[in-house]
């Protein structure tokens, strides 16, 4: 599925879409990070939950539980939100 | 205690063909400044990392080339970035300092940011250790490139009840800071915790075990001074030319302890009065362990943390504590609401040896004669959160 990263996490794609595959967001985020090594962590903590200013929207609608359910037809937006100044 | 007995004294090894690099980590960047040993005219390298609240930034002293940065940014997760060529390249540990995966029943800590990073003893040259925010200590065997929890007291029920909550820490969350190895023994470690007291191990972290003796704690609440919990020490350094002496800045004062014995001294009692002996960073001389440095700030009231009355000061103590003397030649008079972290004071090594500070406000102070005459290397940085000074060959 298409996948839009954040300015923030662009150090590591070099792009601003791209393409990742699994049957959940959390799948989706591990073959992220298979191809961008150390991306997940910097959007996901060791207890699994995604981090304070970090959001995940499919298809518009925000997505806060990993095993959300994806189809491939999805659209899975990154956003970097309210860190302050 | 176990530790052995050859001498590490360290001896000036004269100037002559020696530089001096200052590693600036700060709430939006890390910046590096090249100098000789005149410590006349600085080179400045940077920004790296532009935005990252970097919150230490490590010369390996094994080998001088090697740069580790705790880093993260407002919105991702923390990390630690590398370098082997003295900044000009930068990659990312594989595997950052995390807290293990708790049970399915449990609620896990999550590191928020790795705060202190520290090389290991010389014959472990690929070791660091590292200390996070909440409190968890960490090492790395590769240089840098995988971190993994280390020692007990991560997942210690009795360490968890002493680091407390994330409102028992500073405002910026609760660390574990001051990792220290004992040069003569590589088994023998003390790290810090704000808040949660000085701890030592003898079995190259197998074990720890508090060292409280003779800390105060704040008066008035009626709490237990043998509790770690109530104790918030800012900055420990030990002394490189007598690893059996330490001192301390602590929330409650100044002071020094001199193994084995177990009891701290306080001897910021020796500072004046209406001065206080309350701050945050402390640097020691690196071949005169009767010579320490402090930034004394405003511990009155609603602890303002500005230099007392406006009027910002190093004071030295050149006899252990017995005595401390002000020194504010070249600084602000009147009207310098300075604000130093713990991290945010070091020595090099020159003969005569250079004293660093950068403050909240973004500016990085020297000396050059061991804080007689004091100089502004640079202004308008970001918050600077930690400046460390490596002498190079």
């Amino acid at each position: 599925m298409k996948v839009r990263i954040p300015s923030a996490l662009r150090s590591y794609t070099e792009r601003a879409e791209t393409e990742a595959s699994g049957a959940t967001l959390a799948e989706v985020l591990i073959d992220l990070d298979r191809q961008y090594n150390g991306i997940r962590f910097r959007m996901v903590d060791e207890q699994d939950r995604i981090r304070a200013h970090i959001r995940m929207f499919v298809n518009g609608v925000q997505v806060r539980e990993l095993d959300r359910p994806l189809q491939t037809s999805d659209e899975l937006v990154i956003v970097q939100a309210l860190s302050g100044g | 205690m176990s530790t052995q007995t050859r001498e590490t004294r360290p001896t000036a090894q004269g100037d002559k063909g020696r530089r001096i690099v200052v590693l600036v980590a700060t709430r939006k960047g890390a910046w590096l400044f090249h100098g000789d040993t005149s410590r006349r005219d600085w080179r400045v390298e940077g920004p790296h990392f532009l935005g990252h609240v970097v919150s230490h930034l490590v010369l390996d002293p094994r080998d001088g080339r090697t740069l580790l940065a705790a880093a993260k940014t407002g919105h991702l997760g923390p990390t630690v970035f590398r370098s082997t060529d003295r900044g000009r390249s930068w990659k990312e540990a594989s595997q950052p300092p995390a807290f293990a995966k708790a049970k399915a029943d449990e609620k896990g800590r999550a590191v928020d940011h790795t705060f202190w990073l520290a090389p290991c003893h010389a014959n472990e040259p690929q070791a660091w250790y590292a200390g996070t925010s909440p409190q968890g200590l960490f090492r790395s065997d590769d240089g840098g490139i995988t971190w993994r929890p280390y020692s007990c007291i991560n997942d210690d029920p009795q360490y968890r009840e002493w680091m407390g909550t994330v409102q028992d820490g500073t405002p910026d969350g609760p660390k574990l800071h001051s990792i220290i190895v004992d040069p003569r023994d590589p088994k023998h470690l003390y790290f810090a915790m704000s808040g949660g007291g000085v701890h030592e191990s003898l079995d190259g972290g197998k074990t720890f075990a508090p060292l409280l003796k003779g800390l105060d704690v704040v008066e008035g609440f009626g709490f237990d001074p043998a509790q770690p919990t109530y104790h918030d020490p800012h900055c420990v350094r030990m002394c490189p030319s007598n690893p059996d002496r330490l001192y301390q800045q602590n929330h409650c004062g100044i002071y020094r302890i001199d193994r084995p014995s177990d009891e701290w001294v306080r001897i910021g009692k020796a500072m004046p009065k209406r001065v206080g002996d309350i701050g945050f960073p402390l640097a020691v001389h690196p071949r005169d362990a009767d010579t320490a440095w402090v930034l004394p700030m405003d511990g009155t009231q609603v602890w303002p943390r500005t230099s007392p009355g406006g009027k910002p000061a190093v004071y030295v103590t050149r006899n252990a504590g017995k005595t401390w003397q002000r020194l504010d030649a070249g600084m602000p008079e009147a009207q310098a609401w300075w604000t130093v972290k713990r991290q945010a004071m070091a020595v090099d090594s020159c003969d005569s040896v250079g004293v660093y500070f950068g403050t909240t406000s973004g500016e990085l102070w020297m000396s050059s004669d061991e804080g007689a005459q004091w100089t502004c290397m640079a202004r308008h940085l970001p918050e600077i959160y930690a400046v460390e000074a490596a002498t190079l060959s």
